[in-house]
């Protein structure tokens, strides 16, 4: 509240900053603000940005920081009442005593005699240097914002380049935008590397990478030590590469068919129905596919099979009639085709932009040498298109790799190695899901796997994605 | 009777002309081979192409207006006129390339050997086959430089056996004078030769279904000097066996390579008539600003 009270003041003060700047240079120029280096605007953003920035940055330190200096500065000094409690109730007083300071609701813990007197000396402790960080924040953030004003204000004239001052602020800002990000992804990828560092000093990589039997659970008996056996993540991977199979088998052909019609066959009315119609279905949240997986298409493909082997019992192929009758609603068909259907306006957009990029000289050239329609689709077309198409299709591996939600819900959880689409797989992702969700200790190899499984998984998918872009880059270049 | 008095070859027909061209309204070819061409470079007896009241709308707009042409068999008739006066889109009008432009309406008639092109009966695809077009920029397939070449004469199925194809591929080839160029790298792809080849790769291939016409736009508007000089060989040379129309904007180009002009302006045919004279004598004042350079 008081942070957001005085980030109001610091704005009013820019605008004050910003009129006096511009009101300065205007004056330095006499009113004709054409004789000025940059225009009036300019000098009013250079004070405005030396009024508000450092000082909000400091603010928002505050806020974000201010909290742990307090907790650091709090649990300093332990009263010897606390001393003697386990680690674990100590953390429970010191986020009552914090709690209660704060005026939130602290634990059911109930405090007693010398107990209770150190939570109330600790509750008044925390209040104190609660105030003092907040209001030292605020005193220092005054102080910058007028000194920044003091600093600023003596350098407008009429020489002064404050565009050139105000780009750089803007430089600035962009390029810590883009280093955040760059950031975020290679603390990312450092802490699967590391969590999976971990994990593969309980398990041996190889028999991570090439074992054939997945049961986490076994080693969550304290008395057993992760045996390497369990660990082997062929099964998952399996899984994954069958459901993507499927899944591809139904979004390429589809996806790229309806592309052709799309960019060559459809009239104008047509493709400006149809491609917001795509558009549409890839907006669709993968977890609505997921139930529509699960609660239609899986008992619609389960009673399909069934009645098939009702049929076949009793016949020559009275055991695939056996089989057929006892399938379930879970399998990996299911997912499969369910992910293929998601995929197809991914593929079918992707291939259309393709298929457009290709020069219409090219079709010039092939209607003129008297090709049909069709000729000039499979004999220059899509040759062309080939190298677009084919990492257009490896990006659609890579999210099938990924997708989650519609395995979780269709494909079941068991970890088989089995080629059989009719069959219950596992994937990748989804034994993630399952490993980390609920309350976990990070520390078992159970747990720890699954950043193991992850960074196989980014290894895999990055892979995919650097070959596609080649072969997207190279493509460019051709026409170029 | 002289050329130079074209009205007076209007009198003997004895009907008007729709527009100013010399042998334009010209009812049978019989007639024509009657009057003297002067310089007698024109020596075709009769005309392959016969356009009549050919007007072209692209949506609302009219970009051609009532033109009338003739063109002879076995010569390089050559189109100029400034930009965006319609060259182009007569061009497309006797391939039927205007059908891949889905605002772009034909009317009128247009006949190669006597058969109205636009007829119901004609299938666009059989006419290119015998109305080959080359295009301003090369467009060669990215594919090799002998499937370039192979692309007709396989979709049409003109041969089939691969020898078949060599000879076809070869002679193309060494009509369009690439030949030698290129006859160690047949397999290599076709985008990979410099403009100047890739232009005469683009001829072979047109050439490759033997097609009775070729049609030009401004073939050597993306060459050098010497490409050009190339090229223009070869239109000289294939004028032997095809009827070619070439559309240039240079006059220079029209001078050397033709031997009968049609002067184009504002989607109008303003003038036509054997090259020599068209460049010596013009009959309409804009065809002498514009090949003298005051306009266009
Ligand atoms: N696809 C099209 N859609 C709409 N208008 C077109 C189209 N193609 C040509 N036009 C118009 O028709 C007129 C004639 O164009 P055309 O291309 O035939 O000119 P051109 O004589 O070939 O010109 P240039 O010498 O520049 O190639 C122009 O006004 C042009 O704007
Ligand atoms: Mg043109």
């Amino acid at each position: 509240m008081l942070t957001w009270l005085s980030l109001l003041f610091l704005a009013l003060f820019a605008l004050a900053a910003f009129l006096l700047g511009r009101g300065r240079a205007l004056k330095a120029a006499g009113g004709a603000s054409v004789r000025l280096h940059s225009l009036p605007n300019y000098y009013g953003a250079y004070a405005a940005l030396w009024a508000g920035a450092p000082a909000a940055l400091l603010l928002l330190l505050g806020a974000v920081f201010g909290g742990r200096l307090e907790e650091a500065v709090l649990q300093a000094e332990r009263p010897a009442a606390v001393s003697a409690l386990t680690p674990d109730r100590q953390d429970v007083f010191f986020s009552d005593a914090r709690a209660i300071a704060a005026k939130e609701a602290p634990s059911e813990v109930a405090y007693e005699g010398e107990l209770k007197t150190a939570l109330d000396a600790k509750v008044a402790e925390s209040r104190k240097i609660t105030a003092i960080v907040r209001y030292s924040t605020i005193g220092l953030a005054s102080l910058v914002a007028l000194i920044g004003v003091l600093l600023a204000l003596p350098r407008v004239g009429l020489e002064f380049r404050a565009r050139n001052r105000v780009e750089g602020w803007i430089n600035g800002l962009l390029i810590a935008c883009s280093v955040a990000a760059v950031l975020t992804t290679l603390g990312i990828v450092l802490s699967l590397v590391w969590e999976s560092w971990r994990f593969f000093q309980s398990v041996n990589p190889l028999s991570f990478l090439f074992g054939t039997e997945w049961s986490p659970q076994i080693a969550m008996r304290a008395d057993q030590v992760a045996s390497s056996g369990a660990f082997g993540a062929v099964p998952l991977f399996a899984g994954t590469f069958l459901i993507m199979l499927i899944a591809m088998l139904v979004a390429a052909p589809v996806g790229l068919y309806s592309a052709i019609y799309l960019s060559e066959y459809a009239s104008r009315g047509m493709r400006s129905t149809i491609k917001p119609l795509l558009e549409i279905l890839a907006g669709v949240p993968t977890v609505v596919y997921g139930f529509f997986a699960a609660l239609t298409v899986g008992p619609l493909f389960r009673a399909g099979f069934n009645a098939i082997g009702a049929v076949l019992i009793g016949g020559p192929l009275d055991g695939v009639g056996q089989y057929l009758m006892e399938v379930q609603n879970q399998m990996a068909l299911v997912a499969g085709v369910v992910m293929g259907i998601m995929l197809i306006p991914f593929v079918s957009s992707l291939s259309d932009d393709i298929i457009n990029a290709v020069p219409q000289s090219l079709r010039d050239g092939s209607y003129a040498m008297g090709a049909t329609k069709s000729e000039t689709v499979k004999r220059v077309i899509l040759p062309a298109a080939l190298p677009g198409i084919m990492a257009a299709m490896l990006l659609a591996v890579s999210r099938a790799v990924g997708e989650t939600m519609i395995v979780t819900m269709a494909a079941g959880l068991q970890a088989k190695l089995t080629v059989n689409p009719l069959d219950t797989v596992t994937t990748v992702t989804v034994q993630i899901v399952t490993l980390l969700t609920g309350d976990q200790e990070f520390d078992s190899p159970k747990t720890l796997s699954a950043f193991g499984l992850g960074l196989t998984l980014f290894v895999v998918t990055l892979a995919l994605n650097i070959i596609a872009l080649r072969i997207v880059q190279k493509y460019r270049e051709q026409y170029d | 009777m002289t050329v130079t008095n074209p009205n007076a070859l209007a009198l003997v027909q004895g009907h008007a002309m729709p527009t100013q061209n010399r042998d334009g309204g010209v009812a049978a070819p019989v007639i024509h081979t009657a009057v003297p061409q002067g310089h007698g470079v024109v020596e075709t007896r009769d005309f392959k192409i016969r356009a009549r009241d050919v007007n072209v709308f692209y949506g609302d707009k009219q970009a051609l207006f009532d033109v009338a042409l003739d063109i002879p068999a076995k010569s390089v008739t050559a189109f100029i006129g400034p930009s965006g006066c319609g060259k182009s889109t007569f061009l497309r009008c006797i391939n039927r390339m205007n059908d891949t432009i889905p605002s772009a309406r034909v009317q009128g008639a247009i006949e190669i050997d006597g058969a109205d092109v636009n007829a119901k009966s004609v299938d666009p695809v059989v006419l290119r086959s015998r109305v080959g077009m080359v295009f301003q920029k090369p467009n060669p397939f990215p594919k090799t430089i002998f499937e370039n070449v192979a692309y007709g004469p396989k979709i049409h199925g003109i041969a089939t056996r691969k020898d078949e194809l060599e000879a076809i591929v070869e002679s193309s080839l060494k009509k369009a004078g690439l030949w030698n160029e290129v006859a160690d790298r047949l397999h290599q792809p076709g985008t990979g030769l410099s403009g100047g080849q890739q232009q005469r790769l683009v001829i072979a291939r047109a050439i490759a279904v033997s097609p009775e016409v070729i049609l030009m736009d401004e073939p050597c508007s993306a060459l050098d000097p010497i490409a050009t000089a190339k090229i223009e060989e070869l239109i000289d040379e294939l004028r032997s066996q095809f009827c070619i129309v070439i559309v240039t904007h240079s006059m220079a180009q029209a001078a050397r390579v033709s031997q009968k002009t049609a002067f184009f302006h504002l989607g109008k045919l303003v003038e036509s008539g054997p090259t020599e004279e068209m460049f010596t004598n013009p009959r309409d004042s804009r065809t002498q600003d514009y090949i003298t350079g005051r306009f266009g």
